[in-house]
């Protein structure tokens, strides 16, 4: 795919050059060399090679907070992925977090020779079946427990969580014993290669499983397999995020939860809100749940601010800036806890927490908690965990 | 067909096993010849990514040594080291690699036998285990 190619796709050459993109853009916000209207501005000038070697390209937070705004509706976190998958086919990348670990466990994961053991964490207390129609999605937590060790939690207590309610539920789900990654963050930096090779993959294990239903609890994984697989392969299944699949069985099956005592506010992910539109959902979930009262912060739903960092590659004091920001509007709404439906969101909030930034240290404290943490300890008959 | 050599790539601190290597050499004490070495300052410098990287390069083993714990020129190297070295373990045994291609050991600068006997061991194992399967998918791939 060539520039004119990206340009007519996204509908960049609808830009009026209005600046509302760079206005609201979180990043530009602290970083004044980065402008998504520039940006677009040298896409329309031809000037590949600039946008190409610009190191803001990786700046970027593909959140979409730009996308609503925009009277043209230019797709520019689509803009953005194009152009650094011909960015990286020129030698460029952005400066990947965690020294790149994530990246180099992703290409790693991509060879079809690796047998993974990623259900290690799975014990006894869990029902799960090889012949379930159900498929749940775990996504990279067994790879992030030991890397984010230093947060004080473990992502897999996310899926082990959503195997709680999927049990209490009566539905064992399928576990793929070597699901690879989804690909979302080599995607996002623009490494096409490993990104097919580890759709294809993926694809294969899915038909051979034979299910007819997918759950995922992570909000990236989702996405990728709702906009980016179709363009690559071919998944037949019904696709549905947790808070998608809990909001159905409270409407239609009468899901109740027992009495919880809280006030909480809810971060939308970028993923599962602007990118897919999920907004209602998981706040019906975390309502349906009988003394808990959610309280909005300043900015939500379509205007939600990013946790800071996308896809494990340039984080920087502009990203830390962003979550002390967004941090302290969770304290502002005077919740006990801010929830979210994205291990990242979460993984990004306690990085904050942890590394204080050190004028606001004592201010951004807060109890982060994924949505299905929740609502497994408020599952009736069930003890809290 | 001829026998399977295996490649290990070595992370050695200039203070202590890189000596050690040197000193292996210099006495030339023999040992297999599948090791190599990359020179680091410190044994709490290699991250993850390090080890990670050159699996993905095709290497069939790494060893990461360095001082021992009272040894270190930066006082606290070693230690910074077993907590790196023990998330890798944990990400190398998710990715389904066997657990014996990673080794951390502790060699100081006088020890060059030690060092030899390390890395002779070190083929053996692997030797055992064979190509990584990283190794073998690309090359399967290739033929």
């Amino acid at each position: 795919m060539n520039l004119d190619d990206i340009i007519k796709e996204t509908k960049t050459f609808y830009c009026l050059e209005c600046g509302k993109c760079s206005s609201i853009c979180p990043i530009s916000r602290y970083d004044p060399a980065y402008s998504p209207r520039l940006m677009v501005e040298d896409a329309l000038l031809g000037l590949e090679d600039d946008l190409v070697h610009n190191k803001e390209l990786f700046s970027c937070l593909t959140c979409g907070a730009c996308q609503p705004k925009c009277p043209s509706d230019v797709n520019y976190p689509l803009f953005i992925q194009k152009m650094r998958a011909i960015a990286s086919s020129n030698g460029e990348h952005g400066e990947c977090a965690h020294s790149g670990t994530i990246q180099s466990l992703i290409r790693l994961m991509s060879n079809p020779g690796v047998e993974q053991r990623r259900l290690e964490w799975l014990s006894n207390g869990y029902r799960t079946s090889d012949q379930s129609e159900v498929l749940f999605w775990v996504g990279c937590a067994p790879y992030f427990d030991p890397i984010f060790e230093d947060l004080g939690f473990k992502v897999t207590d996310i899926a082990k969580a959503s195997l709680r309610i999927l049990n209490f539920l009566g539905i064992e789900p399928m576990l793929l014993p070597n699901e690879k990654c989804c690909g979302h963050d080599i995607l996002w930096t623009g490494d096409l290669d490993t990104f097919k090779k580890l759709a294809e993959q993926n694809a294969a294990m899915i038909r051979e499983a034979g299910v007819e239903k997918i759950i995922f609890s992570c909000p990236e994984c989702y996405r990728t397999f709702k906009e980016d697989y179709p363009n690559y392969v071919e998944i037949d299944c019904e696709l549905q995020h947790i808070s998608e699949f809990l909001s159905e069985a409270i409407e239609k099956d009468g899901l109740r939860f027992k009495e919880s005592k809280k006030k909480v506010t809810y971060h939308d992910p970028c993923r599962l809100g602007r990118h897919l539109g999920v907004y209602e959902p998981p706040r019906k979930v975390i309502q349906a749940i009988p003394g808990i009262e959610l309280v909005e912060m300043e900015q939500s739903r379509e205007e939600s601010l990013c946790c800071g960092t996308s896809a494990f590659t340039n984080c920087d004091s502009y990203s830390k800036q962003i979550r002390v920001e967004r941090l302290l509007e969770a304290k502002a709404t005077g919740a006990d806890t801010l929830i979210t439906t994205c291990p990242k969101c979460q993984i990004h909030f306690r990085c904050a927490m942890v590394n204080k930034a050190e004028e606001k240290g004592p201010d951004i404290e807060i109890e982060v908690m994924d949505m299905v943490n929740l609502v497994a300890n408020a599952l009736e008959g069930e003890s809290n965990e | 067909m001829n026998e399977f050599e295996p490649q290990i790539i070595a992370f050695a601190c200039n203070w202590c096993t890189y000596a050690a290597a040197d000193l292996a050499g210099t006495s030339r004490i023999h040992y297999a010849p599948n090791v190599r070495v990359i020179r680091v300052m410190c044994s709490g410098m290699v991250n993850p990514i390090y080890a990670l990287k050159a699996f993905e390069g095709g290497a069939d083993g790494v060893l990461i040594a360095g001082c021992h714990y009272a040894d270190c020129h930066y006082l606290n190297g070693p230690v910074k080291c077993d907590v790196m070295f023990e998330k890798l373990k944990n990400l190398v045994h998710t990715l389904g690699l066997e657990d014996e291609r990673l080794r951390r050991e502790m060699i100081s600068a006088s020890e060059g036998v030690i060092f030899a006997r390390v890395i002779d061991e070190m083929v053996e194992q692997l030797k055992k285990l064979g190509p990584s399967p990283i190794k073998r998918a690309r090359e399967e791939a290739t033929v």
